[in-house]
């Protein structure tokens, strides 16, 4: 009962119709909760309604009964109803739509029972005849609200869909219907339904004595009236449909009878003359679906008209300049505008559909004139436009009929084909195999523009028509292929014509070149074994374009064109997987590029030539591997032409002898390292810059082009990985390296190459390059570099740089082990770490770098028991930082190397050193979270103190370095240590660094005893607080906000710190605006502006400049109170930044002086 | 007082593509831009004419060679031409591009505003009352003026 008290609650809640539409919402939801589960029936409803569904009060009955009930059943959907309730709630409503006062409550309570679906009780096919019966009968759509018309169209549109049968029934009536209520509709979304509702009408009575045979000239009155649309209001309507939306359906309206036929084509071709380009293109989309649905024979009764319209469109819609460039090779080489794409497709359409159409085509007047026009011209430039615009359509109309089917293609070649030879004067092959070749026949041959154009475009479309292998053995080649034949009877001399096309060309026109490899292009593309080009003559073509690769010294148009074309048919082969090409294509192309490489002594630029071979080989994995294998040929090579190349059995075996004897005492190194470095440097060495140049070139290629494509080429990682191991054995081999010229170039360009290899390399890859450049490595003198103690004597004795070997040999093991993933097992560690180690205090960076990724990988001494590394990091931190006595790990500044940062001991150039390595070790630390990174950072900050516990004085420059390695802790690095190199990364890494460091960063400051160190710690707290994420400064604000002042104002007295500066002012711009720094931005008000005004005339940096005037002008947010007083100090500072040297600051100045003038009241207008 | 428009029906030219400064790969930090006459003409190129919707330089009022402008002598002359002859715009228009540079030029600037010769009434006169210091202060003492004034200017801020 209870239920049924809320319902009267609700029901006077939805009939209400003061109450507000939520309020209707709300009780018509509870409402059918309450039926869904059941606690109602609809009976129950009914009967609870009985009053509002019989009042006498219009507006209840209208509102409270009908369209509540309806509703109601659009909610349920999905619940099973009985029959007998459908059946009794369809008779009401179909009553109901008599009455006009409650026509909206029928309408959507009968479209919500048609809807329904199977399952949950539907309308019988008598019920839903007499609905439409009482629709045509009694409702006047047009005399209808917008929402009650859709209401009828969709109610049409469900009753034709799911109830066929008895629609037919009715016959005549729905189609009166269907007329009455869409003539004069204008809504969008209305005629979008009644357009669909016209097409199933066409679908429901096909036959030619039905409804629709015999109304359809009404039909199409009231449809066509809308063609073709115009929308008169555009804006403010989103929710409206679209015209491409509404256009096609009203296409398909008008193309859904071949009735409409006698009525729809004249108007289309009318609506086509027209000026308007949307009712071309509308027409011409019309027209396309008129004739796919009209049929052949109704559409033959207007080709005559047809045709000459279509021409038309075309010779309006091209224009005439046609490119010559790179990228039209691919493309038609001229701008389609709509009207001509869809004027194209209907002729292909057309001709597709019917070749007769084609007989219009072949004899029409316009067409059969081209060839004269041709042959009056040579060059496309110094054609008259009327002329351009002939050959043009003309082309496009030959070739587009062409590529309709083969059929048509067999007429279009042999209507026009030798025509165009003979005016061209291509001779054809007399017999098979055998051509017409002597030597006035290939000089005869007038290379027409135009002509060449038309012949490219033919060829073009003809070649989409060669059915793929597949198909082609089960449809013998047959006279079907006539143009195939003709083709091939004329490809010999028309690959010569092309050929001598783009040879005769200079680089003032390029249309030469163009047309030339254009057509040597389009030759080579067809596929398949029915291919009217033999293999011979496909291989001419690819040694054509070969041979002008290789013979340009410099990248013209001609060569640019070329390797295009070569690419296009690489790809080519590789899609449709042509074996036979494939072959010709690697023996002719690959393999000469590719010995191009090898050979480093050509004509070409070393750059040029390894474009082009990367961009051709990176068609096809197989040419890939070719290619790497090329590369390492040609590496090793170059890279013997400037070292001396002994056998690795013969020197290397004796000097490790050497080492192994003399590594007994430092004394003897020391004098090893002399003897290497002599030898070094008297051995007379066939040093060759330019080899080492085309090295480096061929590295940065490999690292440019080839390796970002990795993921796109299969294969590409082994034959890389192979290329890595091949450079190490090149190294191996060799044992005396000149270089000093381009040296440095050519070892970052290896290290780059080499890292990145490793990093996209696979774990067991990086294991097979790890492992080599072990052996590689302890085959060399560096091993003997692990045994020097650690003690300054030894380090300050080791006076000798190393030999440029050991360097490079060095630097590109760093680089593996930069690269390498934590997975990879890397052969003991330990004494690796005493490498780098003694080699980043002599001044190697990569090491420090190779030390840092190292630590950041190792695992952990406890949890890794199946990883097989010989080390742990605890093992690794013991050996880095020193300490033999004490038992528990610390690498503060105890260790032999805090000793040297701090500068205890040692040179100045070892303490700089010490601290740029600690910093790298510490952020391999940092990143993988270890609190080790903590000591380390405190060592860094006790050297930026003036003096050391010690009491002596730091070095300024020892300081500077302290400060930098802050960046280096906190900014996200290139070259190691990062993603792409497998680096371990905690989350959050840098608000934790930012949380330990800068509290003691400021007490540190506020205790500073000399400006140096004062600014050398505002130095590091900058690069602290400008690399960790703007929110946790936005956090921290308050704090914050007044040291970061003060570092701006210490760091702008010195240009050094520039940079520094400027990203400091960055952060500090983040958190003017943001809302949680609002209030203690606004408490340091004028700090902050003191100090922004003392930069805007910050001298050595423009941008400084700039954007302290930017965040003058968004101090502006702040209360009026607070920045009122400042007016005339930032008035002031501004009007000298008007005068700035800069325009860009000058422009900030205006914008910033206007704001903050306009605060202030008339008094200063200027 | 004339109740209508004084030039009803303007012919409205187009605005001229903006040029964009092809010196911006200059990264010399040191070098200096000196004010030239297209960054004058883009100070003043916006304002909007009292009477129209459009803006000065849409109207041929002002034109980029009706800027003269010397940067080591801090000269600038704008030489803008009337609509119509007997324009009593013109004074506006004249005070709006003289409010508008001093807003934007260093104080160093000594800034002259003319009417193109031959193109007003009373060309003299507008001459002397443009560029009389007293005159100006004054009329810009003038809330009302004042008003008009920096509503023709705020497109040129924008």
């Amino acid at each position: 009962m209870a239920a049924l008290n809320n319902l009267t609650e609700h029901l006077e809640a939805f009939v209400d119709v003061t109450r507000s539409p939520t309020h209707h919402a709300e009780s018509l939801k509870a409402i059918a909760t309450s039926l869904e589960k059941g606690v109602l029936s609809i009976n129950q409803l009914v009967v609870e309604m009985d009053m509002y569904l019989t009042t006498t009060d219009d507006v209840v009955r209208a509102r409270g009964s009908i369209l509540l009930l309806a509703e109601m059943l659009d909610y349920l959907k999905s619940k099973p109803l009985d029959n007998a309730v459908v059946h009794s709630l369809i008779g009401f409503f179909t009553a109901k739509l008599a009455e006009w006062r409650s026509v909206r409550g029928a309408l959507s309570g009968c479209l919500a029972l048609i809807k329904r679906k199977g399952v949950a009780g539907v309308v019988t096919a008598v019920d839903a005849e007499a609905v439409a019966k009482s629709m045509a009968q009694s409702i006047q759509v047009q005399s209808l609200a917008l929402y009650d018309r859709k209401l009828c169209f969709e109610l049409l549109e469900c009753l034709l869909e799911q109830y066929p049968e008895a629609m037919i029934n009715l016959g005549d009536l729905m189609v009166y219907a269907t007329c009455e209520a869409i003539d004069g509709e204008k809504d969008p979304p209305c005629l979008m339904i009644a357009f669909h509702v016209v097409e199933l009408l066409a679908r429901l009575f096909p036959s030619p004595s039905g409804p629709v045979a015999s109304e359809a000239s009404d039909l199409f009155e009231f449809i066509s009236c809308y063609f073709p649309l115009h929308y008169t209001h555009t804006k403010g309507d989103e929710a409206s449909i679209p015209r491409e939306d509404l256009s096609r359906g009203l296409s398909l309206a008008i193309s859904s009878t071949p009735f409409f036929e006698p009525y729809a084509i004249p108007l289309l071709l009318e609506k086509l003359s027209a000026s308007l380009p949307v009712a071309k293109v509308d027409s011409l989309k019309c027209l396309k679906d008129c004739a796919v649905n009209y049929g052949v024979s109704r559409m033959k009764k207007h080709y005559k008209d047809l045709w000459p319209a279509l021409k038309d469109a075309l010779y309006a819609s091209t224009k005439t300049d046609l490119s010559f460039g790179l990228e039209s090779l691919t493309s038609p080489g001229f701008e389609m505008g709509e009207i001509h794409r869809e004027a194209v497709n209907l002729l292909q359409r057309l001709v597709k559909q019917d070749i007769s159409f084609l007989g219009l085509v072949v004899e029409d007047i316009r067409v059969n004139m081209v060839f004269d026009t041709i042959s009056r011209y040579l060059r496309y430039e110094e054609m008259l436009d009327t002329s351009k615009l002939e050959v043009l359509v003309v082309s496009q109309i030959l070739s587009v009929s062409a590529r309709s089917s083969v059929e048509s293609c067999n007429i279009i070649f042999e209507t026009f084909f030798s025509r165009l030879m003979n005016t061209l004067g291509i001779v054809e092959k007399t017999s098979p195999g055998d051509l017409v070749h002597n030597e006035n026949s290939t000089v005869s041959t007038r290379l027409y523009h135009g002509g060449l154009h038309l012949c490219i475009e033919l060829l073009t479309a003809s070649k989409d028509l060669i059915p793929s292998s597949e198909e082609c053995t089960s449809t013998p080649e047959s006279a079907q292929q006539s143009w195939c034949s003709i083709v091939n009877r004329f490809s010999a001399s028309l690959i010569e014509a092309f050929t001598s096309a783009v040879q005769s060309s200079n680089d003032d026109c390029s249309a030469d070149a163009y047309l030339g490899v254009k057509g040597l292009l389009a030759m080579g593309m067809f596929r398949g074994g029915s291919s009217p080009v033999s293999r011979s003559e496909f291989e001419k073509i690819l040694t054509t374009l070969t041979s002008i690769i290789a013979a340009n010294s410099a990248k013209t148009v001609k060569w640019e064109l070329a390797l295009k074309a070569l690419v296009c048919m690489g790809s080519f082969i590789d899609r449709y997987s042509e074996s036979e090409k494939a072959m010709s294509y690697m023996a002719i192309v690959v393999e000469n590029l590719v010995s191009l490489v090898r050979s480093s002594h050509c004509s070409l630029p070393h750059p040029m030539i390894l474009e082009a071979t990367s961009e051709v080989c990176s068609t096809m994995p197989t040419y890939v591997e070719k290619m790497v294998e090329g590369f390492e040929e040609a590496f090793c090579s170059s890279f013997s032409d400037f070292c001396v190349s002994l056998g690795p059995m013969t020197l290397d075996r004796k000097v490790f002898t050497i080492v192994s004897v003399s590594i007994s005492n430092k004394q003897g190194i020391e004098s090893f390292l002399i003897s290497n470095y002599y030898l070094e440097n008297t051995c007379q060495v066939n040093g060759n810059f330019k080899s080492i140049e085309n090295c480096s070139q061929l590295l940065e290629c490999v690292t440019n082009k080839l390796l970002p494509r990795l993921t796109e080429i299969d294969g590409l990682e082994k034959s890389l990985v192979n290329f890595a191991i091949s450079m190490w054995n090149q190294i191996e081999s060799s044992i005396v390296f000149s270089y000093d010229f381009n040296g440095r170039e050519f070892v970052e360009a290896a290290m780059k190459t080499m890292g990145e290899i490793v990093g996209v390399a696979s774990v067991d890859s990086q294991n097979s390059i790890i492992q080599k450049a072990y052996n590689v490595i302890s085959s060399s003198t560096l091993p003997a570099m692990e045994s020097i103690p650690l003690t300054v004597a030894a380090l300050e004795g080791l006076q000798r740089n190393l030999s440029t070997r050991d360097e490079l040999i060095l630097s590109l093991f760093a680089s593996v082990i930069i690269g390498a993933s934590p997975k990879a097992s890397i052969p003991d560690v330990k004494s690796l770490v005493d490498l780098f180690l003694v080699s980043f205090l002599k001044g190697y960076i990569r090491a420090a770098q190779a030390l840092g990724s190292m630590i950041n990988k190792l695992v952990t001494g406890s949890g890794g028991t199946n990883i097989s590394t010989d080390c742990s990091l605890e093992e690794a931190c013991d050996i880095i930082f020193h300490e033999s006595d004490s038992s528990k790990t610390i690498c503060g500044s105890e260790t032999f190397l805090g000793k040297i940062c701090l500068g205890f001991c040692g040179s100045l150039d070892l303490q700089t050193r010490a601290i740029t390595g600690l910093a790298w070790i510490g952020k391999g630390l940092l990143m993988r979270g270890d609190k080790r990174v903590n000591e380390i950072a405190l060592v860094l900050m006790e050297c930026l103190k003036s003096t050391n516990s010690s009491g002596n004085a730091l070095h300024p420059s020892a300081m500077k370095h302290a400060a930098d390695a802050f960046l280096t802790l906190m900014s996200d690095s290139e070259v190691c240590l990062n993603r792409k190199f497998h680096a371990v990364i905690r989350p959050l890494y840098k608000q934790r660094f930012f949380s330990i460091t800068v509290p003691i960063l400021e007490s540190l400051i506020v205790n500073s005893q000399t400006p140096l160190s004062r600014t050398m710690l505002h130095v590091a707290l900058a690069h602290v607080v400008s690399n960790v994420p703007v929110t946790v400064i936005l956090d921290n604000t308050k704090k914050l906000l007044s040291v970061i002042l003060e570092g701006l104002s210490v760091l702008s007295v010195d240009s050094v710190h520039k940079e520094t500066l400027f990203s400091l002012l960055l952060v500090l711009s983040g958190t003017l605006t943001d809302i949680k720094g609002q209030q203690s931005v606004s408490d340091n008000a004028h700090r902050i502006i003191e100090c922004l005004v003392k930069l805007t005339s910050y001298p050595h940096l423009m941008v400084v400049r700039e954007t302290a005037i930017q965040c003058l002008a968004t101090l502006l947010e702040l209360p009026h109170g607070r920045i009122y007083p400042f007016r005339r100090e930032v008035l002031q500072a501004v009007t000298k930044a008007l005068d700035d040297p800069k325009r860009r600051v000058r422009e900030e100045a205006i914008k910033c002086r206007q704001a903050w003038t306009s605060i202030s009241s008339r008094s200063t207008p200027f | 007082m004339v109740s209508g428009l004084i030039n009803e029906n303007p012919t409205v030219y187009e605005r001229k593509e903006r040029r964009v400064r092809t010196d911006s790969t200059n990264t010399d930090e040191f070098s200096v831009e000196p004010i030239d006459q297209l960054e004058i003409f883009d100070h003043i190129r916006d304002i909007r004419d009292p009477e129209h919707p459009y803006s000065l330089e849409q109207l041929k009022v002002l034109t980029e060679d009706s800027v003269e402008v010397d940067d080591h002598k801090s000269y600038v002359r704008v030489t803008f031409t009337p609509t119509v002859e007997h324009c009593s715009m013109a004074t506006i228009i004249g005070l709006s591009v003289r409010v508008k540079l001093m807003r934007s030029l260093p104080p160093r600037y000594k800034i002259d505003i003319r009417v193109a010769p031959g193109s007003h009434a009373t060309e003299a006169a507008l001459n002397k009352q443009l560029n009389d210091k007293e005159r100006v202060a004054a009329a810009l003492e003038n809330p009302n003026l004042v008003e008009m004034v920096d509503e023709c200017l705020s497109p040129s801020f924008e």
